[in-house]
C-alpha cells in the first residue's frame, strides 16, 4: 500500500514538473527574457588592496584618521552614523582629549532635553555619545534629498557584498552613462536627480558624486596626497572599520585559536592511534 | 538493551555506590556513552557526526542563552540591540558570530550524518524508530533555525518571516487567518519577533529531549555499521569508551578547526549582506534567499510554477516541499532491500553517487539563485528527480538489484582490510 500510494505521489510529482519544465523551456525559446540595463551595465567591485585585507591584515590608524575627517567633513553632512560613539575613536589612534575636542568640535549636535523648561533643544556632543545624525528625523532627511533617505553608514560595507571595495568603487565609479544605455535602455538614463554609476545595483543613485575634486579634504602633514581615489580609500577604510571595530581582536583571536587547535588536534590522533593500535589487525 | 558482554558498571568508591543504590546517573551515562556501550568496531569517520551533532547543539545552547542576555525583542530596538552585542558588550561579536555561525555547523553536520543514514541504510530494521526521531529532530531544527534568523530583525529576517509564513497563506480557504494568527498580525512586526523569540528559546530543549529519545532508541538494536552486517559476537565490538571518545576527539578537534576558521576569518561568509540592512516592510530586497541550509527545499518549492487544474502552483510548491522531507519518514517501507550497506548495492550506489548526491547539490545551487531562468528549468528538472528518486527508483531498485556478497561479520571485514592480520576462532 505504501508503495503504492508512494509511486503515485511521486508520478504526479515528477510528471508535473517535467510538464511545467517543458512549458517553462518552450515559453523561454519563443519568447526568450529580454535583457536589461542592470545585467548589461552593471560592474562588480573593483579589486583594491586594503591592508586589512587577508587573514592576518590590519587597519592602518592614520589611515583611517583621515577616512575620518573625509567622513566628518563630506559625508556626514548627509549621512548618520548611529551606532558608533565618539568614545569608539580611541581604536583610531586618538587619546581622550582629543576625543573630547572631535565631539565638541562636530559640525551636528545631539538631541537634547532643556534642564529647565523640558523642551526639545540640542547640545554640543560628548564623547559618550553617539554620532549625532544630519536630520532630526526620516521626514527630515527625506525633505532635504529629493525623496532619497541617504542610508546610515555604520554598517554600510558589511551590508553589501565586498562591501569595502564597493563603498571605493561606488566613490570613484561616477561617469557619463554610456551610448549604448541611451540606444537600447531609454528608460533606464539618469533622470534629473539621479547619477550614473555602473557600481550601484540600479545604475543611477540620487546622490551626486560627493568626492569629485582632488585636494576636496585637506589633509594634515606626511599624509598621501588626496586625490579622489585615495580620499575614496581612505573612507571606504574608515566605514569598514565602523562595520567591523572589533576585525582586529577577531583575527588575533582566531590565529591563537587555530595554533591551539591544531596542537589539540594533533594530541587527539596521537591518543586515537595509541588507544586503537591492536585493534587495527587482532581479532 | 545492549549486548550480553556489555561492561558492567562498578562504582569505585564510598560514595558512588551511595549514588548507585539511589539514583544511578553515573550508570546510566556509562551504559549511554561510556564503557558500557559495546560499539561495532568497524565505523568510518561518518559515524563521528552524530557525537558532533550534539556539540553543536551545545554550543548552540550556550552562546545562546547569553545572547538572550543582552538581545531585545522589540521591532524599534532589536536590530540595535544586537549591534549593541557585537560592539559593546564583551566578547560579543565572538558570541554572535558563534552562534550565526554554529547553525550552520549544525547543518553542516545533521546533513553529513543523514547522508549517513541514507547511503549505508541506517533507516531500515530495527532502527526505523532512530530514524523517525532524527526526522523530527531535523524538523525541529528547521523551525528553530528559521525562527533565529528573524530575530537580527534585517531585510532578510523581516521578508524571510513574510515569505515563509505565507506558505501558510497559500492553505485554501483557511489559509490566510492561519497566516495571520501566526505572525499575530497582518505582517510580521512586534507580535511576530517576540513570539519566534520565545520559540527559538524553547526548541533548542525539545531537541535536547528528542535527542535523548533518539539515543535511547538507538541503544535498543545497538549502532549501525559500514558493512550494515549486525553484531554477532564480542569480537564484533569495542566499548564506546575509549575506543570511540578518543575517535570523536579527532573529529571534534577538526569540526573546531572548520569552526573557528569561519568565526574569526570569514564570520559573514554565509550570510547574506541584506540581514545588516535595518526591516523595512516598505523595501522588498531584489532577491529573497534564505540561509544556505534551506536552498534545496527553497529550489523545490519554487520549483511549481504552472496550476494544476483547481490547484494554484503556489500550493503545489508548499506541498512538495514539506513532502520533500516527509517522505523521507516512509523510507524503511520504500526501501526493502534486505542489505543495508550501499557498498554491497551496486545499482543503489549508482543512483545514490550519480543520482541523488548532485540532483540535491544542484537544488541548494538553484535555491540561492534568484528565480528566473535557467535556474527555475534546472531546479524542476532537479526536483522531478528527487521525488523519482525515492518514491519510484529506490522501490524498484530494491526489487530488481542483486546484492554483492555481504562478509560473514564485522571482524571478517575488519581483518580483510588489514593484510598480515589473523582470525582467531570465537570464543
Amino acid at each position: 500500500m505504501i508503495r503504492i500510494g508512494a509511486f503515485l505521489v511521486g508520478l504526479f510529482f515528477a510528471g508535473w514538473l517535467l510538464v511545467s519544465a517543458v512549458m517553462g523551456a518552450f515559453a523561454f525559446v519563443s519568447e526568450p527574457p529580454a535583457k536589461t540595463a542592470e545585467k548589461t551595465f552593471h560592474l562588480y567591485p573593483k579589486e583594491v588592496d586594503f591592508s586589512f585585507n587577508g587573514p592576518l591584515g590590519k587597519y592602518d590608524r592614520a589611515q583611517l584618521q583621515r577616512g575620518l575627517q573625509v567622513y566628518r567633513e563630506v559625508c556626514s553632512a548627509c549621512h548618520s552614523l548611529k551606532y558608533v560613539s565618539f568614545r569608539d575613536f580611541a581604536a583610531l589612534g586618538y587619546d581622550e582629549g582629543q576625543i573630547k575636542t572631535i565631539a565638541q568640535e562636530w559640525p551636528a549636535e545631539t538631541p537634547s532635553v532643556n534642564p529647565d523648561t523640558g523642551e526639545a533643544t540640542t547640545r554640543k556632543p560628548i564623547a559618550t555619545d553617539k554620532i549625532p545624525s544630519p536630520y532630526p528625523n526620516d521626514v527630515a532627511a527625506r525633505a532635504a534629498n529629493n525623496n532619497a533617505i541617504p542610508p546610515d553608514l555604520s554598517l554600510m560595507t558589511k551590508a553589501r557584498h565586498d562591501g569595502s571595495a564597493y563603498v571605493y568603487s561606488l566613490l570613484t565609479g561616477y561617469q557619463n552613462p554610456p551610448a549604448d544605455l541611451a540606444k537600447k535602455f531609454p528608460d533606464s538614463m539618469p533622470g534629473k536627480t539621479t547619477h550614473y554609476n555602473p557600481y550601484f545595483a540600479n545604475l543611477n543613485l540620487a546622490m551626486a558624486a560627493p568626492l569629485n575634486t582632488d585636494g576636496q579634504v585637506t589633509y594634515g602633514e606626511g599624509a598621501p596626497k588626496p586625490t579622489v581615489s585615495q580620499m575614496s580609500k581612505d573612507v571606504a577604510a574608515f566605514l569598514t572599520w565602523t562595520a567591523e571595530p572589533k576585525l582586529e581582536q577577531r583575527k588575533r583571536a582566531g590565529t591563537a585559536a587555530v595554533i591551539f587547535l591544531l596542537i589539540f588536534l594533533g594530541l587527539c590522533i596521537g591518543a586515537y592511534k595509541n588507544i586503537w593500535a591492536d585493534k587495527k589487525t587482532v581479532a | 538493551m545492549s549486548f550480553p558482554w556489555a561492561n558492567e558498571y562498578k562504582p569505585n568508591n564510598a560514595f558512588t555506590r551511595y549514588l548507585d543504590e539511589r539514583l544511578p546517573l553515573p550508570r546510566f551515562v556509562y551504559n549511554a556513552v561510556g564503557a558500557g556501550y559495546p560499539v561495532p568496531r568497524n565505523l568510518n569517520y561518518f559515524w563521528n557526526f552524530g557525537v558532533l551533532a550534539g556539540v553543536a547543539l551545545m554550543v548552540q545552547i550556550v552562546t545562546g542563552i547569553v545572547l538572550a542576555m543582552h538581545y531585545a525583542a522589540e521591532g524599534t530596538v532589536a536590530f540595535a540591540s544586537v549591534e549593541h552585542i557585537m560592539r559593546d558588550v564583551n566578547a560579543g561579536w565572538f558570541l554572535r558570530y558563534a552562534h550565526a555561525n554554529g547553525a550552520s555547523m549544525f547543518f553542516i553536520v545533521v546533513y553529513t550524518h543523514i547522508f549517513r543514514g541514507l547511503f549505508y541504510g541506517s533507516y531500515k530494521p530495527p532502527r526505523e524508530m532512530v530514524w523517525h526521531l532524527g526526522l523530527v529532530i531535523f524538523l525541529l531544527m528547521m523551525a528553530t533555525a528559521f525562527m533565529g534568523y528573524v530575530l537580527p530583525w534585517g531585510q532578510m529576517s523581516f521578508w524571510g518571516a513574510k515569505v515563509i509564513t505565507g506558505l501558510f497563506g497559500a492553505i485554501p480557504l483557511v489559509g490566510e487567518p492561519i497566516q495571520t494568527w501566526l505572525l499575530g498580525g497582518f505582517a510580521p512586526d512586534n507580535a511576530a519577533l517576540n513570539r519566534f523569540f520565545s520559540l527559538h528559546y524553547l526548541l533548542p530543549f525539545v531537541i535536547l529531549g528528542v535527542i535523548i529519545l533518539h539515543i535511547w532508541a538507538l541503544h535498543i538494536p545497538g549502532s549501525s555499521n559500514p558493512t550494515g552486517v549486525e553484531v554477532k559476537t564480542e569480537q564484533d565490538t569495542v566499548p564506546f569508551h575509549p575506543y570511540y571518545t578518543a575517535k570523536d576527539g579527532v573529529g571534534a578537534a577538526l569540526f573546531f578547526l572548520l569552526f573557528a576558521s569561519l568565526i574569526f576569518f570569514a564570520p559573514n561568509m554565509l550570510g547574506h549582506p541584506d540581514n545588516y540592512i535595518p526591516a523595512n516592510p516598505m523595501s522588498t530586497p531584489a532577491h529573497i534567499v534564505p540561509e544556505w541550509y534551506f536552498w534545496p527545499f527553497y529550489a523545490i518549492l519554487r520549483a511549481f510554477t504552472v496550476d494544476f487544474f483547481f490547484i494554484p502552483a503556489k500550493l503545489l510548491g508548499v506541498l512538495a516541499m514539506f513532502a520533500s522531507i516527509l517522505l523521507l519518514f516512509f523510507l524503511p517501507w520504500l526501501d526493502t532491500s534486505a542489505v543495508r550497506s550501499g557498498h554491497y548495492r551496486p545499482l543503489f550506489r549508482k543512483f545514490f553517487w550519480f543520482g541523488l548526491v548532485p540532483c540535491v547539490i544542484i537544488l541548494a545551487w538553484c535555491g540561492g539563485a534568484p528565480a528566473e531562468e535557467p535556474y527555475v528549468i534546472i531546479s524542476q528538472l532537479a526536483s522531478a528527480y528527487y521525488f523519482a528518486h525515492f518514491l519510484i527508483i529506490l522501490p524498484i531498485i530494491s526489487r530488481v538489484e542483486t546484492p554483492k556478497p555481504l562478509p560473514n561479520s564485522i571482524t571478517e571485514a575488519v581483518l580483510a582490510q588489514a593484510p598480515g592480520a589473523k582470525l582467531q576462532p570465537a570464543e
